[in-house]
Formats: structure tokens, sequence, C-alpha cells
């Protein structure tokens, strides 16, 4: 009599299972309602929800989420079914037979109204200080029920503490209105499991193991649960203030790089459709903030292709050749650090799969520290690096102690894009109206291949871009039309590639110190793998426990967020798979626009080994600034 | 908690686990025997059990701390619950629960210096017709007056 | 099993052999039973009075690998402890009554689902079950029918009065919080482990043996036109003899309060804290799906009894059981015990009392299970029927502490 799986969320927040014909069309496929006494054909088993956005009916939501299974708990999207006593929750309703639905009755909108009451009576906090105004979905659903006072009274103190102890995520419980949705984010969605329903009655509350604060859990700082949140409760540990402070500071030379994922939604916060790319914008606006120069990750995303590109092929030719370090095949890709600290807390055995090379990010951190303070001479105690993510892992990432191999503090502020938009506010500019404008030299141009980074399967394509040239002398257009390698890229949650490598080309220069000839790889076929999101990961690690296909590869693109980092913590919110989508459209488009599309192509790379990392990719040099090592820290929280 | 205790707990943890299977369908039944053992579920054995289960430990302790009979905080070795429901209300129940403070020199929710008792209110233990009841570990004392009840008490710890 | 103390009834306390339920019923077709249910015109006995035969008939039509029979002993209903009598007492009639249920519709597994606070009771019942296991009543091909296997595992629980609500007792059952579920889908398609369930109350699986025997029209004589049989009534509160009785469906309050010995009678709370408060003007009203339907909790106050102060009792009560993840339930039920407080502090206006039963009334249709949509029942009822008392504070009323 045991349940047959290990149910993660309760199945009264899973979707249904109804059975269903294949299509719609078949008998017994739709079913015919009215909606408003408007009749209406639906397949079976959709929501009165879906029926009702389907055909532009307004029903209001709180704790639905297109990416999260049913909840059915906030009460506020309630409508009326004809012969059933009790209103019914729109969203938690599928239909199954002809029924009669009303959205809009007295009882109906009394009931919503009552809802939204209740909740704002227990809601400690202040629209205006809260980072959610005018993006809040408790704020939008009291507008749209026209609430001018607290019917049910105020709660008059705060009920909880707020946590910050994390580097990445702040809680702050007075504003949760209990929906769930970062529970069904952690649980279900991401499968890491920090936060759930503590406690019953007038005392339940979110929290996490033991109610302990978050740093001292194993949160991965993915973010996916802010993304999620429709009200202030969650948000990002916001480092606005002390950047201001470091630009105000005539002394501080605050440099500040961006990554690809931001530029390309920075736009929806302000008002524009998703997919718009604002990279040239973006230049000007953070100059006028008053940032003394303007860098793109990508560059450093190239020089990552390059360290881990090469490890790759150090690795494969140690293990295939030499039969040393097998194990360390897979090489895992590590410039997400949701899923570096996924795999520090889940998978620590697996921790020397790791790449050792740096993100992108913090490669950049480390150079500037470096590098550019000594051509631009300055002194690095006085540079100030701020880099501009989508992500609220990195900021926990270039707080991690490994992260100081420049002497300094790598990067000094993670900063998401939803706080960069802020400082764009507060700077009074409106971006879409800007003019464009370049990078900063010396890193003034980086290739498409850095910039694909931003999607799921991007640094597979990056990397490969690399090493099938390296490898073959050939040219990847001849492989894929346009150099798109298509068949990493989608949002498929799990995709498996596999490459004969028929011809073998020159050693480039830079590895004749480790080998003279390609032969080796002649005939092999390189296996790769790209997971996003680490419900996914989980998948592919645990096939890698067992010895199954993934333990064969050779190489593995993980992504902590769900979309890769164009879905991350840091983005705008809302999120959804069509804005995800989107996004990427507009990198892979950015892409497709630019003269250089493959890292090892990208003059300023070339001039970087050549100037400072004298000794190549992977060399002695490269390795002290650009690789880092990593923690086993395992799921015991004492 | 030390290493030897530890492992004692973890041993009996695996014959919980083999007893009732490492399905999630086996958490309450495992967590009742823990519960019953030690009058707590402890940091550690929550992690155990999450290891078997092959669930969060959060998920542990979100399912503990909505049964009222499950706790997650260390408890005296005998946990004294006093219905505070209305028809046990009617009969008197303060008197009960004044008697059994008086007694053990404590507050209800409070636990005796000597860790021999917790004391607790309850909802309705379906005595509702003998009462005012109280419980006693797994047991219940109905029609109770201030003495028995107290008598109860002591015939408990022996 | 040996009775406490002589109890007269005209079914569930009458005589009974151990298996004679059992037996008549596999004699029977799976189909006769669903019918001779039918025709017994039984409704569930845990309060909600939904037909059995109609649970029964959708979980016998369902096709799934597995099936299962749940027996709903989590009692919790403040008031409400004839479930702990049958369990005690007449255990045979309740497990023979899951047989049956499995019989009837195709389930090899049937869960008693033991309140915690019962848990004195587990052992006994599994003596019990060893024993139907031996006499073949419980296990394979069971007296002599063969294919007809089936057996009962008893799950405690661990003291929540919401894993009463059939939806939340699965959820307890598998190991999670229990939280009530959406539905549909019902229990009867996606139960326990996603299979067709079939979840009966104590008292409905005591009836059944005794329906199989003298067949549903003998049952459904008892009671009154809409309210078949007998049912238990859980009395306790101000009275003389506070116990569990079976009574014919259709009993008026003024007969049961004088069978009880209960005097100076101001009030009867029937069906527990989620039920309705009746006032001494409505005691020739009939205990009947016709007027009150009941689970069977009879709880009886007396001229001294401070109707604020029981008020307060069963919000609080509400308060602290509310499972927590719904608005209307989870916030709404610490609106109205703040309203109760104001009233006692005399801190309240009547128009906010007002905008509190307004919202009472949107907690009965929009919350998300039987709990939040019942709570606010007797806050409504009594604020309702002893507005007098309450608002004008007569001199001297006072509870017994
Ligand atoms: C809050 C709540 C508590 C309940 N508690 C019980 C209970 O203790 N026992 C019970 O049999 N039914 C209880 N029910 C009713 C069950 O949900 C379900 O309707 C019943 O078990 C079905 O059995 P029946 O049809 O035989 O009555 C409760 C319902 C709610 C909403
Ligand atoms: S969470 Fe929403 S409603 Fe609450 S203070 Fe912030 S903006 Fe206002
Ligand atoms: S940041 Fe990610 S891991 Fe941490 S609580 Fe949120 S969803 Fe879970
Ligand atoms: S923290 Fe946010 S997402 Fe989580 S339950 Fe509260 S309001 Fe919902
Ligand atoms: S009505 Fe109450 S008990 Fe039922 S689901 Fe909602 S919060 Fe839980
Ligand atoms: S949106 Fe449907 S219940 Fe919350
Ligand atoms: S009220 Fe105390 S046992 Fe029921």
């Amino acid at each position: 009599m045991e349940t047959k799986k290990n149910g993660r969320a309760p199945v009264s927040q899973k979707p249904h299972r109804i059975e269903k014909p294949e299509h719609p069309e078949y008998i017994g496929g739709s079913v015919k309602i009215q909606i408003n006494e408007k009749e209406l054909t639906v397949p079976l088993g959709t929501t009165i929800l879906e029926a009702c956005r389907d055909n532009h009916i307004h029903v209001p939501t709180l704790c639905h989420h297109d990416d999260l299974c049913i909840a059915g708990v906030c009460r506020v999207c309630v409508v009326e079914v004809e012969n059933m006593h009790a209103l019914q929750a729109s969203c938690a309703f599928p239909i199954t037979a002809p029924i009669k639905i009303n959205t809009a009755t007295p009882m109906v909108r009394k009931a919503r109204k009552h809802i939204i009451d209740l909740l704002l009576s227990e809601h400690y906090g202040e629209c205006y200080s809260c980072f959610r105004n005018n993006n809040c979905e408790l704020q939008t659903l009291a507008k749209e029920y026209g609430v001018d006072h607290y019917n049910f009274g105020h709660i008059e103190k705060p009920k909880y503490k707020i946590d910050n102890s994390s580097y990445s995520v702040v809680r702050d419980m007075d504003k949760c209105v209990l929906c769930k949705r970062c529970i069904r984010t952690c649980i279900d969605l991401q499968e890491v499991g920090v936060l759930e329903a503590i406690g019953r009655g007038d005392e339940t509350h979110i929290g996490t193991f033991l109610d302990k604060q978050l740093s001292d859990v194993i949160c991965i700082n993915c973010g996916q649960c802010i993304n999620r949140c429709p009200t202030g409760a969650l948000r990002a540990n916001d480092p606005r203030d002390e950047i201001w402070e470091a630009i105000d500071n005539p002394k501080k030379h605050v440099v500040i790089q961006t990554a690809p994922s931001p530029r390309a939604a920075i736009g929806e916060e302000f008002g524009l459709e998703a997919g718009r790319s604002m990279t040239g914008e973006l230049n000007t606006a953070l100059r006028r903030i008053g940032f003394s120069k303007v860098f793109d990750t990508n560059f450093t995303a190239d020089l990552t292709i390059m360290e881990e590109g090469t490890e790759l092929i150090l690795r494969l030719y140690k293990a295939l050749v030499k039969g040393e370090d097998a194990d360390k095949v897979p090489q895992f890709t590590s410039c997400s650090p949701g899923w570096v600290k996924y795999l520090e807390h889940f998978y620590p055995e697996y921790i020397d799969n790791l790449s050792t090379a740096k993100s992108p990010q913090q490669m950049f951190g480390a150079v500037i520290k470096t590098f550019y303070a000594q051509e631009a001479n300055i002194d690095p105690a006085d540079i100030v690096t701020v880099a501009v993510m989508p992500c609220s892992a990195k900021k926990f990432e270039c707080n991690r102690s490994e992260m100081d191999d420049s002497g300094f503090k790598d990067v000094d502020y993670g900063l998401t894009t939803r706080e960069l938009a802020q400082m764009i506010k507060e700077t009074g500019i409106h971006l879409p109206e800007l003019p464009k404008s370049e990078f900063d030299n010396p890193f003034g141009e980086a290739s498409g291949a850095g910039l694909i980074f931003g999607a799921t399967g991007g640094v597979m394509e990056a990397a490969l871009r690399t090493v099938i040239e390296l490898v073959t002398g050939g040219k990847v257009e001849d492989l894929f039309e346009n150099a798109n390698i298509t068949p990493v890229r989608g949002f498929e949650g799990i995709r498996y590639v596999e490459l004969p490598i028929t011809e073998v080309g020159e050693v480039p220069e830079m590895y004749k110190k480790y080998f003279d000839s390609w032969d080796w790889l002649k005939g092999a076929t390189l296996k790769v793998a790209v997971a996003h999101g680490t419900a996914n990961a989980k998948k592919v690690m645990e096939d890698i426990k067992a010895g199954g296909k993934f333990s064969e590869c050779h190489f593995i693109e993980f992504m902590g967020c769900p979309g890769g980092c164009i879905g991350g913590g840091g983005q705008p919110i809302p999120t959804n798979a069509t804005i995800r989508a989107k996004r990427a459209e507009a990198i892979y488009a950015e892409d497709e626009g630019l003269p250089i599309r493959k890292s090892h192509e990208n003059p300023h790379i070339g001039y970087i080994y050549e100037k400072f990392l004298t000794d190549g990719p992977c060399g002695d040099k490269s390795h002290k600034l650009l690789h880092t090592t990593y923690t086993k820290r395992g799921e015991y929280i004492a | 908690m030390l290493v030897f205790e530890k492992t004692s707990l973890a041993e009996e943890i695996e014959q919980l686990i083999e007893k009732y299977g490492n399905a999630r369908s086996a958490l309450l039944p495992v967590l009742q025997e823990i519960q019953s053992k030690h009058r707590y579920i402890s940091d550690y054995a929550q992690q155990e059990v999450a290891r078997h289960l092959k669930i969060q430990p959060v998920e542990i302790y979100s399912v503990i701390t909505f049964y009222a009979f499950l706790n997650s905080k260390p408890k005296g070795r005998n946990i004294v619950r006093v219905c505070k429901t209305i028809s046990c209300d009617m009969k008197n129940k303060i008197s009960i629960v004044k008697a059994v403070e008086r007694e053990l020199g404590i507050k209800m929710g409070e636990t005796t210096s000597d860790n021999k008792f917790t004391i607790e209110y309850t909802n309705c233990l379906g005595l509702c017709d003998e009462g005012p009841a109280m419980g006693i570990n797994e047991q219940v004392f109905t029609k109770l007056t201030p003495e028995t009840a107290v008598k109860h008490l002591h015939e408990v710890v022996g | 099993m040996e009775k406490l103390k002589e109890r007269n009834g005209k079914v569930l306390f009458s005589n009974y052999t151990l298996g004679e339920g059992v037996r008549k019923a596999l004699s029977l077709s799976r189909d006769d039973i669903l019918f001779e249910v039918k025709d017994s015109k039984l409704k569930g006995r845990g309060g909600a009075g939904f037909p059995v035969s109609t649970k029964w008939m959708l979980a016998a039509a369902a096709i799934a690998d597995e099936k299962y029979v749940i027996c709903n002993a989590d009692e919790g209903e403040p008031g409400t402890f004839k479930d702990r009598v049958l369990l005690v007492e007449y255990p045979e009639l309740v497990f023979e009554g899951m047989i049956i249920a499995g019989y009837a519709i195709g389930a090899k597994n049937g869960i008693v689902y033991l309140r915690g606070e019962y848990e004195y009771i587990r052992k006994s019942l599994e003596d019990f079950l060893v024993q139907m296991r031996k006499d073949n009543l419980l296990g394979k091909n069971i007296c002599g029918k063969e294919g007809f296997d089936f057996d009962i595992k008893i799950f405690l629980g661990s003291a929540a009065y919401i894993c009463g609500e059939e939806t939340a007792l699965i959820e307890s059952l598998e190991g999670h919080r229990g939280e009530a579920r959406n539905r549909p889908p019902y229990p009867v398609n996606t139960g326990y482990d996603g299979m067709p369930t079939s979840v009966n109350n104590v008292e409905t699986f005591a009836c059944v043996p005794h329906i199989i025997i003298n067949g549903g029209e003998w049952y459904n004589n008892f009671g009154t036109k809409k309210s078949s049989g007998t049912k238990l009534f859980s009395v306790s509160g101000d009275c003389e003899k506070p116990d569990v009785y079976e009574w014919e469906w259709g009993i008026t309050i003024n007969e049961l309060l004088e069978k009880v010995g209960a005097k100076n009678t101001k009030a009867v709370q029937v069906g527990g804290a989620s039920g309705i408060c009746v006032p001494k003007s409505e005691f020739d009203r009939k205990i009947a799906y016709e007027d009150i339907p009941t689970g069977g909790s009879i709880i009886i106050f007396n001229e001294n009894r401070d109707m604020l102060k029981v008020l307060k009792n069963f919000m609080e009560f509400f308060v602290e059981e509310s499972c927590g993840q719904c608005t209307p339930c989870r916030i709404g039920n610490t609106k109205l015990l703040e309203g109760v407080e104001m009233i006692e502090n005399e801190e309240y206006t009547f128009a906010y009392l007002n905008k509190l039963k307004d919202l009472g009334k949107t907690m009965q249709v929009a919350s998300k299970c039987g709990l939040g949509q019942s709570s606010p029942n007797s806050f409504l009822s009594i604020l309702e029927n002893f507005k007098d008392e309450i608002f004008y504070h007569e001199a001297g009323v006072e509870n017994g502490n």
C-alpha cells in the first residue's frame, strides 16, 4: 500500500489527470460550455481559467502562474458554476462536462473583494518603499477592485524579521500572501527544495528547514522564486546604494560590465515588449549614470570559451590518450553559479568534473583589476567593478571566498537587470529614447559566441564553434548553416547531440606544447549535452550516477535557471515561456548580425594572450587568475 | 548531539525505513515512531529521514509543524495534553489545568526542569461525554477532578 | 467485542454475529450490493450526507489497477465521539462494512485513518484484524469466495482536525501536510495514490452489514422520507446522561433533550463547532436532512452558559485547525475571532459586525474545503440567535469557570 513515487508536491498542486482523446476534434475530445451566456466549445480538461483567457474574459488570479503546477489557494479567481453551491477556483477547475459559468456575479465580485481585503489586512508593507511598486500583483488586484480603505483593519507591527542573510535573496515575509508560488518553484520547478509552508492555521508561513535563515540552508541563489513571487516578499539583495556611493566618490574608478541577457530584457522594464535588445542604448545610459568604463561581459565569455575549451581538450587528451583522470570526463560547465552551488550541495562527489574556468563575470573582474589596471595605469585598489547580470546567484558568486585572485575582490557588486533599470530610472532617463553607443576599449569587441551564452545551449554552441574549428581546421559554416549549431538550441529540458569527428587539421600553435597531432581524436564522436533548470540537471546527474548515456558524454552544459540566463533570477518580472523565448530570439538575432561569431577569432582575445596571459589558455598565468576551485558543501545542515 | 547518539539514531531510522519502506507514504508512521520514542524529532533525524525518502528536510519540517502531535523541539519525557474544547471547557477544564500547573510548578506550554513533563492544551479528544479529559502520552483519562488528574500524573511516571 | 455498557438501538446497537454481513454479501453479486445500498438510501454519516450508493457506483465504474476503501476515523469535530464507541465496541461492523465496500467497488485494500488521539484504541483494532484474518474474513479468497482478496491496515493520524476532510486525509496518508485538494477530481476518480478511492465515515460502514442482511427496504423504513435509517448521536454538555445514542432520523430537539435528561436548556449546538446553534424557540425542529442535518454532534447549553464564550471557543478552534492554505479560511477565521473579542471587550460597532457576517458568507462559498465553508456557521447562527444575550449582557450569565 505504498504510494508508487515520491510525489514531491502534493497532488492537489499538480495538474489533473484526465483521460482524454488525443485530439479535441475526436469524439469526447471537447465540451460545449457557457461563459457569461456565451456558448463556447473547449477541449476536454481545459481549466475554466484557460477557457476564459482564450476567449478574452478577464479573471483575476494571484496564486496561478503559467510556469507552475496548480495550487488553487488564493481563491481570487473564483467563479460561479451553475448548480454548484460553492464558488469554484477557475484556475483549478478542469472542464469535463457541459457547465455554465458566470465570472461576474455579485457573489463573485464580493468574494474577490473580501479576499483582497483579507490579504491586505495582514499585509505589512508600504507600496512606495517596495521594489514591486507598480509591478505587484497584489497592488494590481487592490486597484482593480477599487480598494480605498482597509475593510478589515490593518496589521500594525511586522510579524516577521526580514531575512537578508543571503547574498542573493531577501525574504520579507510580512509581504507574503502565501500563494505558494515560491514553494512550487523551488520544490517542483527547480527541485531544490528550500522553501515550504511551515505551521498551520493562522501560523502558516513560508519557511526553510527549521526556519533557518536562507544563508544557512541549501538555497542555490537561483532567484527563480523571486521571479515568480507576485509581491515584494522576495527580492534580490540590492547593492544600488553602495554602487551610487562608489560612483559619487571621485577617487573611485567604477567599471561596469554588462552581460547579454540583461540587454535582451531590460527594455521590458521600460514598457517595451520582450525580445528587444538594448545594448547600444544601455551603453549610453551607463555612461550617463556615471560609470567610468563600460565593458562587454561577452569579451570574457570569449575568454571563458578559450579556457574552458582548452581545458576540455586537455581533459580528453589525458583521459583518452594517457588514460589519466578518466573520471573527470564529462566536463561540466561552471559559468552558472546557481548550478555550481547545486552541484556542490547535491553532487559534491562530482566537483572535479566542473570546469575550473571561472565564469565570464569573475574572469572579467580578475582581468580588470590586473591587466586593465596595468594598461590604464590605475591602482586596482581604487577600481570598483560592477557586473550587470540576469542573475541573483551572481551576487553570491562574487562574494565567494575563492574569488579574489586579483589580490582584491574580483567583482565588487553583482547588479541584476531589475536593479540596473531602477538606477537608470533614478538618473531620469528613459532608456528606449537614448542614442546608441559602443563599448569601451581595450575589451571593446566581443564575438557572437559570447553573446549567446545567455540562452540555454549557448555556451555549448560557443564552445563547439571554437573546438570544431581548432580541431578540424575547417569552418563551422561547412557543418552548420551560417554557424548556427541548431541541434543544441531550443527549450527542451535536456538535449543530447553527437558530433562525429571525421577529419582533423593542424594542431594550433598554442597547443603544440601538449601534443603535435590531432590523430587521437580522428574518428571519435564528440558527445555533448545541454540541460537547463536544476530539475533537468538533476535528471542528467542521476543518469550519470547510474552510468547511463550521459556518463559517456564529453562535455555537458548546465544552467541553473529554466531557459538559461535569459530566464535568470535577476530578470524583469513577470516571466513565462513566451517571454523567455522572445529574449532568446533577440540574442540569437544579434549574434547573426555580428561580424565575429567565434571566440578564437576575437582579436582582443588574441591581444590579451599576447600581452598578458602569455603562456596561453590554461597556462600558469591564466590558471592563477582565471580558474578557481569549488567547495564540497553537501546536503547536511548543522 | 554526540556522535554515538547520532549513529544509534541513524540505525534506528534505517530500521524504521526497512519496516515502512522509503515511499513518501511512509513518512507519517516513521515520524510517529521517532516522536513516540524520543518525544521530538531532532534536526538530525529529520535530515536522515529526508535522505532515505529522497525528499528535502524542509518538507519533513513542514509536515512536522503541521501536525499537533509531532514536534521538532525537545519536550518532556511525558506529554500531558488537556482538552480545551467546548464540552470539557464547560466541565471546568480550567480547574484541571490549574491543578496540573500547580503540581508541576510550570505553566501550560512549558516543560519541567527535570524534563519529566511537558503540559499543553489540545483540541477535542473525542471523550466529550466523559469530560474533562486529558491525555498523557498515548493514554487518556476522563471524568477528571483536580485530584484524580494529579494522581494520574504520578501514576504515569511510576 | 465486549461492550462497555448496555446499548440499545434499532440498527447499529442491535445484535450482530461476526461475519454474518460479509458472508451474506459474498453470496450476492457486486451489483446486488450496490442496489441494496441504493435502496436503503443510506447517506454518508461523516457530515456531508452524500448518498453512499452514488459514491460506490462511481468508484465501482472507474477502471484502474488499484482501488481503495478508506474508513474515515479522524472524528475530530468537537462534541463527536460516536465513531470511538463503534471502533471500541462494534469494530466488526466497521470492518465488515469496509470489506463489503471493497467487494462492491472492486478494491483489495482498506485503510482505516485513525486519529492520533485514538492511538489507545489501535491495539485492540489490530488484534481484531488478526482475528478476522484467522477467520478468513480478511485475506485471500475471503470466506471461500474465489478471487476476492481484501485486507485492512490501520494508519494513525497525528492530530489535525482538517485530516477528517477526505482529500486532506488522503494527502496525509500520502505523507504530506493535510491540506485539502482541489475538487474535481474527486477521490472516487483520483484518490489515494491517484487511484479511485471511496472514503466513508466509520458509522457509514457500520450500517452496511445490517443493510445487506436485512435489505435496503428494511433500513429505509426507519427515519423520515429523505433521511433513511437511524443515526448515532454524540451528546455532551449540560445534561444528565451524556453518551452515544442511536435514534431514528426525525427526532426533534425537544424529544432528544428529554431522553438525555437536559434541563433549563438554552441552546443546542447541532453538528459540532462547524454546525449551527439552535435556540430554545426552535427546539421543535427535527434532526433530519429535511430540517437540520448533522454528523451527530449534540452539545447542550443550559441557561447559565455565556454564548459568546462558546462562540469564542469555537472560533479559536478553527483558527488553529484551519490548514492555512486558502485565504478566506486562514485569514477569515482570524477576523471572525477578532470580532468575537471585540464584542467581548465592547470595542465593536454593528457596522463592522455586519461586515464580518458578510465575510462569513463569503467564506461559506469561497473557501477551498468544507472547513472554511462551515466554520462561519456558528459565528452567524450564535450572533443571530443570541443577539439579545450577547449585546445586552444580561446580569449573572457566567460559564462554569
Ligand atoms: C473539516 C472537515 C472535517 C471532517 N471530519 C470528518 C471526520 O472526522 N470524519 C468523517 O467521517 N468525515 C469527516 N468529514 C467529511 C469527509 O470529508 C467526508 O465527507 C466523509 O468522510 C465522507 O464519508 P461519508 O460519505 O460516509 O460521510 C470532514 C469534513 C470536513 C470539511
Ligand atoms: S508587495 Fe505590493 S502591495 Fe505590498 S507593499 Fe509591495 S507593492 Fe505594495
Ligand atoms: S533562490 Fe532558488 S534555491 Fe533559493 S529558495 Fe529561491 S528557488 Fe529555491
Ligand atoms: S513569498 Fe512570494 S511567492 Fe512565496 S508564498 Fe509568499 S507571496 Fe507567494
Ligand atoms: S478552507 Fe481552511 S481548511 Fe480548507 S483548504 Fe482552506 S484553509 Fe485549508
Ligand atoms: S488563482 Fe486560482 S485560486 Fe489562486
Ligand atoms: S471537548 Fe474535550 S474531549 Fe471533546
